[in-house]
């Protein structure tokens, strides 16, 4: 049995690992680092040989990539897509933005730094950082990915 | 042949849950190398269905649930059905149903999306199951009257009477016209308006987590099987005998049908809804017509 479990729970991580689904959302950012976001998606990059996709809705994703300092605008949008997000899920924050503020600190509509209303677990500094720095930080995420807990079928608590 | 052994082993779940999944990669990879790019490893829809499995979905009121399970599972074991129908093995004649119950079977999928779309009370939900609503009126107008001309051709509802009576010219155009309703059903490019993403995200499905979406990917992978497999069964007329050899023979058919719709897929950009229907209504219940006319004539 506990071999059969441990078997479950590395299929389980290894899955997870295999087929991280990104979902990005600008939250009043200046579109710089979207656009190298997406260059990670092109030809060049090609993210989907490591089973990435770049998802519409946030319930489908995995990864939550958000750029851009936090507007107030933006601010309940961000806590309702990261709560619409099943668990297990990472947040990755691109560009210096998200981290702090950046040219728009203190700035009165930025209510920003992102960690002050969700859980961010990669930081990727850089004004925009360049496509291959947000790949490294997205397959740290996968790594951080791995390690959350493993339910079993329909997310009933298992190991 | 006991039809359990249809139902759970082949063509059923044994062999249409993996060959689902390859289809799936399959398209995939070919979009890919069309687009220049890598793509994924084969066994990337295998891992996707895990993943989503596992997931632990958010909690929805208590009534919706049941209908979250129960909807895939309708879909996923009549889809199943459908393809215990096709007529691959010769004795496989001898399955319990005929063409109406094909036709009703492999209907059951695109309902529930519709249901899915609607009971998902999000507005791209909603957009997804009207436009899928729409366009399978509009495929079906073309896709029964092929059916009904490969009937009244070879004078019989059992698919396997049709697979090997059949004349050659209304086979030919009536498949075609089924050719021509598979990137309708299993939504793909040109006509790939009812989960159109980037546009709708997901349609129906964008409100679908953790296994309510893992659970509808596996319908989709059947799908695939089931309507690619008709094409694959009907064109051959001739059966060795050897269960094997046939068998071999409508996996490589269907394969090769997957090749051709997402290369389709990959060179052809999207149409709109009121394009797409007049598409059908046209040109599609135009070849349909053209078959059912031959049958009653040739």
């Amino acid at each position: 049995m506990e071999a059969k479990l441990s078997f479950f729970v590395h299929l389980v991580r290894y899955a997870r690992g295999r087929s991280p689904w990104l979902f990005h959302l600008n939250c009043g950012g200046c579109n710089g680092c979207d656009i190298e976001f997406l260059a990670c998606l092109t030809p060049r990059y090609d993210v989907e040989q490591l089973g990435i996709r770049l998802e519409g809705s946030p319930r489908h994703a995995d990864i939550l990539c958000v750029s851009g300092p936090v507007t107030r605008n933006t601010q309940a949008a961000l806590q309702t897509i990261y709560a619409q997000m099943p668990a297990p899920k990472v947040v990755v924050a691109i560009g210096s933005c998200p981290a702090s503020g950046n040219v728009f600190a203190d700035s009165p509509s930025v209510v920003g730094p992102l960690e002050k209303f969700i859980p961010v677990d990669v930081y990727v500094p850089g004004c925009p950082p360049r496509p291959n720095a947000i790949l490294e930080g997205i397959a740290n995420a996968i790594e951080q990915l791995k390690t959350k807990p493993v339910t079993g079928i329909g997310g009933k608590s298992h190991a | 042949m006991p039809s359990w052994f249809a139902l759970l082993i082949f063509p059923g779940f044994l062999y249409a849950v993996p060959m689902g999944w390859l289809m799936l990669w399959l398209e995939r990879k070919i979009l890919a190398r069309l687009q220049s790019r890598i793509g994924p490893p084969f066994y990337q829809p295998f891992f996707d269905f895990i993943k989503l499995m596992t997931k632990e979905p958010l909690r929805r009121a208590s009534g919706e649930d049941i209908f979250y399970l129960l909807l895939p599972l309708l879909a996923l074991g009549a889809t199943v059905g459908s393809l215990t129908l096709l007529p691959i093995l010769p004795s496989s004649a001898s399955a319990v149903g005929d063409l109406v119950l094909f036709v009703a079977l492999v209907e059951v999928a695109p309902i529930c999306l519709v249901l899915l779309g609607f009971l998902s009370r999000s507005i791209f939900g909603q957009v997804g199951a009207i436009r899928e609503a729409t366009l399978t009126i509009a495929t079906n107008l073309p896709f029964i009257t092929a059916l009904i001309a490969l009937a009244y051709a070879s004078g019989s509802l059992r698919l396997m009477e049709i697979a090997s009576n059949a004349p050659l010219a209304t086979r030919a155009i009536a498949l075609l016209a089924l050719l021509f309703c598979l990137p309708i059903k299993l939504r793909l490019n040109p006509f790939s308006v009812a989960n159109a993403e980037q546009e709708i995200y997901q349609g129906a499905l964008t409100e679908l987590d953790g296994w309510r979406l893992g659970l509808w990917e596996l319908t989709h992978a059947v799908e695939w099987v089931a309507l690619s497999g008709l094409i694959a069964s009907l064109a051959v007329p001739w059966r060795s005998g050897q269960a094997i050899l046939d068998a071999i023979l409508f996996a490589l058919l269907s394969l090769v049908l997957v090749v051709v719709l997402t290369v389709i897929a990959g060179a052809t950009a999207r149409l709109k809804l009121l394009q797409a229907s007049r598409f059908y209504w046209r040109w599609g219940f135009g070849l349909a017509l053209l078959a059912l006319v031959v049958s009653l004539f040739l």
